[in-house]
């Protein structure tokens, strides 16, 4: 045990976890929007609405993050057309790739999580909006939402966490983010096992600080 | 097309063999997390405390921690650890392991401890009932196991472990980084060769989908097949 690496590369490892938790953020926010529009969808009688939001989930579970942060980083960088756009400045970026590619990844469990949520209120509960005469737009802002926001915090909670370890892979496109710099250090001093006691730490940090606070926010807006 | 032709030509073949490897580390990867399984559930379930400890800081570290810190701990941390176990029998020669085993293994720690909680869960939702029937009926601790708990919990257990699954499966393309040629690693070289990323990612993306998909249908399959009488 080389103690003093451990204590010598902490605070630049806790440096580095700030990016992680500025890439998890910005990502999170832009997928909870993807996330709730896709599940919107999903909900339409229209039979190609519901396909086309049904097929943007299928296709960003059923693949690899790696490969979907390759195909935005690497790939769409070959199509001279998107050169010559403004979309350009975004997409020469790794940081911003890296989000694109985590927004919609997490905005597809995002959706499916939301839909089930939608699913799962019970019908006596619109029904009895309807009766007291309360307009159906109201009743999917005052009520239906609220209840499914309510329903998906567990699940949301766990996604969160996923997300949290998906950042990690922004390491393998130039980011220097809580992995990335742990891998370097790791590839300079050949000592994995410190360096993974202490990376591993704060991940695991901050696994239990958002663990805690879904929980905290799931008792407070508990039914009972 | 002609980009995916066999033989010399094309990246046909080789794509085809990275496949196959993507789908030998995985189903590896699964067994070896079967085998923690095997060992931390017992473990977790166990009244011991100081036991109960040792499986839930498994579970607890390797699902908080990134899939790719672990890789990276195995790729640089087990040659060395290996050499260490080696000197001490008097062996002091360099020790390369294969790719392919380090990668099944960092790949079935972590699907292992996914796989101990499908499995705690399993057990702890079948009936108190069915396990004093068993020792009621006088049957010995290896029958009452075999014959009538995992049974049970195999049934209960297949959904979830379909889950663990795709996980295992997609968490193999992070392999890529130690240089193991699968799907993923095939494709940034194909990429790299011929300057044409956008479609080897693609149809990495394709491939990956294609055997998320089959292996769903499989596991259906063996779903209505373990739920037969219910």
């Amino acid at each position: 045990m080389d103690l003093e690496l451990m204590i010598g590369s902490f605070p630049r490892l806790l440096s580095a976890a700030v990016i992680t938790l500025k890439l998890l953020s910005v990502s999170l926010i832009i997928g909870l929007f993807i996330g709730f529009l896709f599940a919107i969808l999903r909900l339409n009688k229209n039979i190609f609405v519901n396909r086309f939001a049904y097929g943007y989930s299928y296709v960003f579970r059923g693949t690899p993050l790696l490969v979907q942060i390759f195909i935005i980083y690497f790939g769409l960088g070959q199509i001279e057309y998107l050169r010559s756009t403004f979309l350009w400045v975004i997409l020469k970026e790794p940081y911003w790739c890296a989000i694109i590619a985590f927004a919609l990844n997490t905005g597809a469990y995002t959706s499916e999580i939301l839909r089930s949520a939608f699913q799962t209120i019970k019908p006596g509960v619109i029904e009895a909006g309807k009766s007291l005469g309360i307009s159906s737009k109201i009743i999917f802002y005052k009520i239906q939402i609220p209840i499914a926001i309510r329903q998906s915090l567990p699940a949301y909670g766990n996604e969160i966490i996923l997300m949290m370890k998906g950042t990690s892979l922004a390491s393998t496109v130039t980011i220097m983010d809580l992995t990335g710099v742990a891998k370097y250090i790791i590839s300079t001093t050949f000592k994995p096992i410190e360096v993974f006691i202490v990376a591993g730490g704060i991940y695991l940090f901050m696994t239990f600080i958002i663990h805690n606070l879904i929980k905290f926010l799931e008792k407070k807006y508990s039914f009972n | 097309m002609e980009l995916l032709a066999f033989g010399d030509s094309g990246w046909g073949d080789e794509l085809f063999y990275a496949t196959l490897m993507t789908i030998a580390v995985s189903i590896t990867a699964m067994i070896i997390g079967f085998c923690f399984a095997a060992i931390f559930t017992p473990l977790k379930l166990s009244k011991n405390r100081l036991l109960n400890f040792i499986a839930n800081s498994y579970t607890t570290v390797i699902r908080g921690v990134p899939e790719l810190l672990v890789i990276y701990l195995f790729f640089f941390g087990g040659t060395g650890a290996v050499m260490y176990v080696a000197s001490i029998f008097g062996y002091n020669e360099y020790i390369e392991i294969n790719a392919f085993i380090t990668g099944a293994f960092a790949i079935g720690i972590i699907s292992g401890a996914y796989s101990t909680e499908v499995f705690r869960g399993a057990v702890q939702s079948i009936d108190k009932g069915q396990f004093e029937a068993a020792k009621v009926l006088g049957l010995s601790k290896f029958a009452q196991f075999f014959k009538i708990i995992l049974p049970q919990v195999l049934r209960l257990a297949i959904p979830n472990l379909s889950n663990v699954w795709q996980i295992t499966l997609k968490d193999t393309s992070l392999i890529s980084v130690t240089g193991l040629v699968e799907i993923m690693r095939q494709s940034y070289i194909a990429a790299g060769s011929t300057r044409d990323p956008l479609f080897f990612y693609s149809f990495a993306a394709v491939l990956y989908l294609l055997l998320t998909y089959l292996s769903m249908k499989l596991i259906n399959r063996l779903e209505i097949k373990y739920s037969k009488g219910y």
